[in-house]
């Protein structure tokens, strides 16, 4: 039942969205933004082309290659700052310090050092995805009570123990949440990454049929390009559901 | 109060605890013994030190002088032949009542077997609910289970901190029986912090009332008929309930 509602609620957005398109376009004019009656009709065409899909494959393997890096790197630290006060001392102002620096400036120098194919720009989107997870895992491993520890430590546990059966599980929805918004950030990262040196991924796509000043072209970029965002948080949010069952109220 | 011999002695126990430069006592000198199949529970209003007292007893806390020595042993860690129940926060709320109960024995690497498993459940009336998490039961249900996983333990000590606080009178009473049923099943002692002074006298064969004012021991009452469920209904029980209401209330 709620799967259908959730179905339906994506339907009705769509539709409202393709009307709010259509007047833009009534209103900018064709030529800048195409109505979505062209565009969709030139995505019915480009999706049964290989060369689409390939852009899509590149991109896709970026942005999650980027993530997972992200999360396997950034959530071991996060949850052991997190759990250890001394350790959150030593690191904080290092992570404070190198938080607010817009990391995506670091890219010519990215792309010196690991060159301009796929490594540089999963590396990219890697760097800007740590600092925030790193963030908000630390800040959720923080929330165990001294209550939870007493109750936790008088079932004889160990440290690992605390690990598995403490900390990651109260962490958790932080990180999910963190990996959610990571998303948005992520396919921003990507679409800028991919516009300079290469000639494949979605973030190309867009700008090369900016370049030929073909718009319908340019917006099928765009709509393949949020439907990767929008995919992969309904992964995320369905991965969730499952893994954080107890967190559903 | 020396009928058996020791499985906790606590000794001289103090603890006080610093913040913002002032220095707060929470307990003084507080010494007391628990046999072997005996019960103690320790009154007091809010803030006398019970809680602390419990933790301290329990080896989760290091005291500031003074030691707690179970059987032979100086406890410094959490000791594996204790249990604890605390009256919040005890179920993890990510875990499934089967999950809670088995995580202690678990870690522990204590085997347990199906049929002692279900033996337990069944004792404490909570048969198929393995598969919910703990804010889907009730509060009455959330502390059986929490005592089901502390029985799993095969504990000789038992140690609540105000286990039934949180629940309806009836529920509680039900509960107060369950425990003296388990008490003599199982054959642990328990230690039992409340502020409920009925409670300590249903429950506890010693009374040892706190004194907020100097964080110490006022006076230990003894209470060798509790135990029994008929004892509730009894003229000594009243009585007795006069006698800890008294003395909680005289100025020391």
């Amino acid at each position: 039942m709620k799967k259908v509602t959730t179905a339906m609620t994506y339907v009705l957005t769509f539709l409202v969205v393709i009307a709010a398109w259509q007047i833009a376009s009534l209103i900018i004019g064709e030529m800048i933004l195409p109505g979505p009656l062209p565009t969709l009709s030139r995505l019915l065409q480009v999706i049964g082309h290989a060369a689409f899909w390939e852009h899509m494959r590149a991109s896709v393997w970026r942005i999650i290659a980027g993530l997972a890096l992200a999360f396997i790197t950034a959530v071991p630290l996060g949850l052991m700052l997190g759990s250890s006060p001394r350790l959150d001392r030593m690191f904080t102002p290092l992570i404070y310090l190198s938080y607010p620096v817009p990391k995506i400036v670091f890219l010519p120098v990215v792309l010196l050092l690991f060159g301009l194919g796929d490594t540089s720009k999963i590396i990219l989107i890697t760097l800007i995805i740590f600092f925030q997870l790193i963030i908000t895992t630390r800040d959720s491993a923080r929330q165990v009570s001294t209550a939870m520890i007493y109750s936790f430590r008088s079932l004889g546990g160990n440290r690992w123990h605390f690990f598995r059966h403490i900390i990651w599980p109260v962490s958790l929805p932080g990180i999910f949440t963190s990996l959610r918004i990571g998303i948005g950030i992520a396919v921003a990262v990507l679409f800028f990454v991919e516009s300079i040196g290469t000639r494949r991924g979605m973030g190309f796509y867009i700008i090369d049929a900016w370049g030929r000043a073909d718009y319908p072209d340019m917006f099928v970029g765009i709509i393949a390009l949020s439907f990767i965002g929008i995919i992969l948080y309904e992964v995320f949010d369905m991965l969730e559901k499952r893994v954080c069952r107890w967190n559903q109220n | 109060m020396n009928s058996f011999p020791d499985l906790l002695r606590v000794e001289g126990l103090c603890k006080s605890f610093t913040s913002n430069g002032t220095t707060k006592k929470v307990l003084t000198d507080v010494s007391f013994r628990l046999g072997y199949y005996d019960s103690i529970a320790v009154v007091g209003p809010s803030g006398c030190g019970k809680s602390t007292l419990l933790l301290i007893a329990a080896g989760l806390l290091r005291p500031s002088a003074g030691y707690v020595r179970f059987e032979k042993d100086i406890c410094r860690e959490p000791n594996n032949k204790v249990a604890v129940v605390l009256q919040e926060y005890g179920l993890f709320p990510w875990k499934t009542v089967q999950e809670n109960i088995i995580l202690g024995a678990r870690m522990q690497h204590i085997r347990i077997g199906d049929d002692v498993l279900r033996d337990v459940k069944h004792e404490l009336g909570i048969e198929g609910l393995d598969y919910l998490y703990p804010h889907q039961l009730s509060g009455g249900q959330r502390q059986r289970v929490a005592l089901a996983r502390a029985l799993l333990l095969q504990p000789k000590l038992l140690m609540l901190d105000e286990p039934f606080a949180a629940l309806d009178n009836i529920t509680r009473e039900r509960l107060q029986n369950h425990l003296l049923t388990l008490f003599t099943h199982h054959r642990f002692s328990f230690l039992l912090i409340t502020h409920n002074i009925e409670e300590a006298v249903f429950l506890g064969r010693h009374i040892l009332i706190m004194d907020p004012q100097s964080a110490g021991i006022k006076t230990i009452i003894e209470n060798q008929n509790a135990g029994a469920e008929a004892f509730r209904e009894s003229p000594q029980y009243f009585d007795q309930v006069k006698r800890v209401r008294r003395s909680l209330q005289a100025k020391s």
